[in-house]
């Protein structure tokens, strides 16, 4: 097994070709190509915008401009959706790969989360210059833990969509019980409504079992609020776990490869 | 030193489950997820199969589909493993299994180019320089920037070739990927071969192409069912294996002439019985009105019956694959339900495509009928069947002189030419060439049958 992902050391050039590829292939044929990626996040944000400004104004006093807060943890989360939805099909997409080509099957999701990750940066991109824009600034001190937070949602997702990927071989469902779970997910995570509210700190216990709240916290934490970073313990345990998660999912991964050309 | 070597390998594949895609609804109603998951029946590819490769040889694999010759292609690639045994390879392998296996379709043929190569093991900055021998290879220079989507087939696998046989591995696998364009790129790609063999890498050829293995290969492997058969000198194997063929198509050829006699006789065995369906020639104690389209099928009074048809080679034994340009018999059994002193007994063979090949009978020769009494015999002996490779149909029939049938077999017997040499037509005629003058050949490559 860790051979196995030595190799994967190896084959960096082929992950990094790959994530081109995929990027690339998604906006070709389109008229603004690429600019998508810009566009897409900067739409959303500008809806946002107009929705919790103009047509129902939140006056939430921790959250404010609501639009730009809501953001912070919108991005990170549609880089975990969309690589897990897109990562659970990887192994039957790209069955033709798997069946006629040598490679190491685990690409394929990786890479899946990997592209997701540069739009996420792209995203990103468009929210530093809407929080440019207004003049919020986060604290710069709290910003050097956010390669640590992105590193641990990276582990994270990288773990599940292995685990997935695996499973989405043998039982297709799986794909669409996922849309269905993450939607359910993304409205338990404090995304959409500040965490340590009063309607959410009735339910703590409840929230701090849920893996992504950690994440979406620290994200808010450490782009939007102001002061030093305070959610340390909370994603040191989670980076732990995923760390844990991710192991686990590659063990399972391996266990089954052999079964995928077969199956596929 | 061996580039490839498999000791006692056997691949057993599992079938999942016996249904074609579990739903994880079901596993978890059932609670069956772990039971899914594991194997429900297993099918054994290949079974304690063992052979090498010297380094630098040219070895070819044949056998029947299903013999079980991709997966020991692909158990060399690495792609599967083996469930017992082991393969070792030594040196970089590419395989040209499935050609632009991986090929995005949205994206340009250079970027394509790029991605196959590396995922094929190249660096990048190795791709960047053989790109233009590739494209070059692959004759699309024009269409490189535009999106594989848009290829033809033939496009799409050459390009797939190019990219494969410029990874310059040490170990060449090839599955049956020659027919990827004209000719002239079938050509280049048998050169490039020839280039590979020179240069001392060795290659795997898996195929159903006898003569390139003859022509190519050093030594040759026969798979039938998953275990090694034959191997050793390609001449040999591919003759043992073309016997085997021959010994499979006759058994299949028997089932079908059983089957159309006893269909054919069925329907006309009681001659008064209505037609079942208006009064085709099968059924009709009538010639059917044009014989040139008549289909097979039995009529006739029956006053003589044929009860028997036999054919046979020169040894007298029977058979239903005779080789060209040797001798070969039919031999009818006939009996006379009372004494007749009008008949003709008549043979014709027919190619595949319906093509009168040959028709005589025994009043054309000159033979006038006297008596026929009860149980005869009768052989119409071909000394050197000079056909070309094919299927041939059979009529006999014994009849009066003025064409009344006493029974009538109408295209039911079937039988088989073989022979090595792929020439065309109908009739070989017995030949020979002979050249005076400046003309030389290579060594014979090989002897034709």
């Amino acid at each position: 097994m860790f051979r196995n992902l030595l190799q994967l050391v190896r084959y960096r050039g082929l992950i990094q070709s790959l994530v081109a590829r995929e990027l690339k292939a998604r906006y070709r044929g389109s008229a603004l190509g690429f600019f998508w990626s810009f566009i897409n996040p900067l739409l959303l944000l500008s809806i946002y915008t107009f929705v919790f400004t103009v047509v129902l104004p939140n006056s939430n006093p921790v959250a404010q401009p609501y639009a730009l807060f809501m953001f912070c943890g919108i991005l990170p989360w549609n880089w975990f959706s969309s690589s897990l939805m897109e990562a659970s099909g990887s192994l039957v997409a790209g069955g033709n790969l798997i069946k006629k080509v040598l490679f190491p099957a685990e690409i394929l999701p990786l890479v899946t989360v990997l592209a997701n990750m540069v739009h996420f940066f792209l995203g990103l991109l468009i929210l530093i210059a809407f929080l440019v824009g207004y003049r919020h600034w986060p604290d710069l001190g709290g910003l050097v833990w956010f390669p640590v937070i992105v590193f641990v949602q990276l582990v994270f997702t990288a773990g599940l969509a292995l685990l997935l990927s695996a499973l989405t071989v043998h039982y297709r469902d799986i794909r669409d019980l996922l849309s269905n779970l993450l939607m359910f997910w993304f409205f338990a995570t404090p995304i959409i409504y500040p965490w340590l509210d009063a309607n959410v700190i009735a339910y703590k216990a409840f929230f701090d079992l849920n893996p992504f709240t950690h994440l979406a916290v620290s994200y808010q934490e450490v782009l939007f609020f102001y002061g030093p970073f305070g959610h340390a313990k909370g994603l040191l345990v989670m980076g732990a776990a995923s760390a844990v998660l991710f192991l686990g999912a590659y063990w399972f991964f391996d266990r089954l490869r052999d079964s995928f050309a077969e199956v596929v | 030193m061996s580039a490839i070597e498999l000791s006692h390998v056997t691949k057993i594949y599992r079938r999942y489950g016996g249904r074609q895609f579990a739903t994880l609804k079901s596993a978890l109603l059932q609670r069956s997820i772990l039971r899914d998951l594991r194997p429900a029946d297993v099918f054994a590819a290949l079974q304690d199969v063992s052979f090498r490769v010297e380094a630098g040889r040219t070895f070819g694999v044949i056998g029947r589909n299903g013999s079980g010759k991709s997966t020991a292609l692909k158990l060399v690639a690495g792609i599967t493993k083996p469930t017992s045994g082991a393969v070792s390879v030594h040196g970089r392998i590419s395989a040209l299994i499935e050609l632009g296996a991986g090929f995005h379709p949205e994206i340009s043929g250079r970027e394509n180019v790029f991605i196959n190569a590396v995922m094929l093991g190249l660096s990048k900055r190795e791709v960047a320089e053989r790109f233009d021998q590739i494209v070059a290879f692959a004759e699309i220079e024009p269409f490189i920037d535009a999106p594989v989507k848009t290829y033809s087939s033939g496009m799409y696998m050459r390009l797939g070739f190019a990219v494969a046989i410029h990874v310059d591995p040490d170990v060449l696998l090839v599955d049956e990927v020659l027919a990827v364009g004209d000719e002239g790129f079938t050509h280049k790609c048998l050169d490039k071969f020839a280039e590979f063999r020179r240069r001392g890498k060795t290659i795997l050829l898996v195929t159903h192409s006898l003569g390139l293995v003859e022509r190519f290969c050093d030594e040759a492997l026969w798979l039938d069912h998953g275990r090694v058969r034959a191997e050793g000198d390609p001449k040999r194997v591919v003759d043992a294996y073309l016997t085997s063929v021959e010994e499979a198509e006759g058994e299949m050829l028997a089932a079908t002439t059983a089957r159309a006699v006893r269909a054919a006789s069925d329907v006309t065995g009681p001659a008064q019985e209505p037609a079942p369906s208006g009064d085709g020639p099968a059924e009709s104690a009538e010639p059917p009105s044009n014989m040139y389209t008549a289909v097979e099928g039995r009529w006739g009074s029956r006053e003589i019956e044929i009860t028997e048809v036999t054919l046979v080679d020169g040894a007298g034994s029977p058979s239903f694959v005779f080789p060209a340009g040797m001798p070969m018999a039919v031999r009818l059994r006939v009996r006379a339900h009372a004494p007749v002193d009008d008949f003709v007994f008549g043979v014709a063979l027919f190619n595949a495509e319906g093509v009168c090949c040959y028709g005589t009978n025994t009043y054309l020769e000159e033979m006038d009928p006297a008596r026929l009494v009860g149980d005869a015999e009768v052989t119409f002996a071909i000394d050197s069947l000079d056909l070309v490779e094919g299927t041939y149909k059979l009529d006999v029939a014994v009849h009066k002189r003025d064409g009344y049938p006493y029974d009538y077999h109408r295209l039911l017997y079937t039988f088989r030419t073989s022979s090595r040499t792929r020439d065309t037509g109908i009739y070989r005629p017995k030949h020979h060439w002979t050249f005076q003058g400046g003309v030389t050949f290579q060594p014979q490559r090989r002897t034709t049958a």
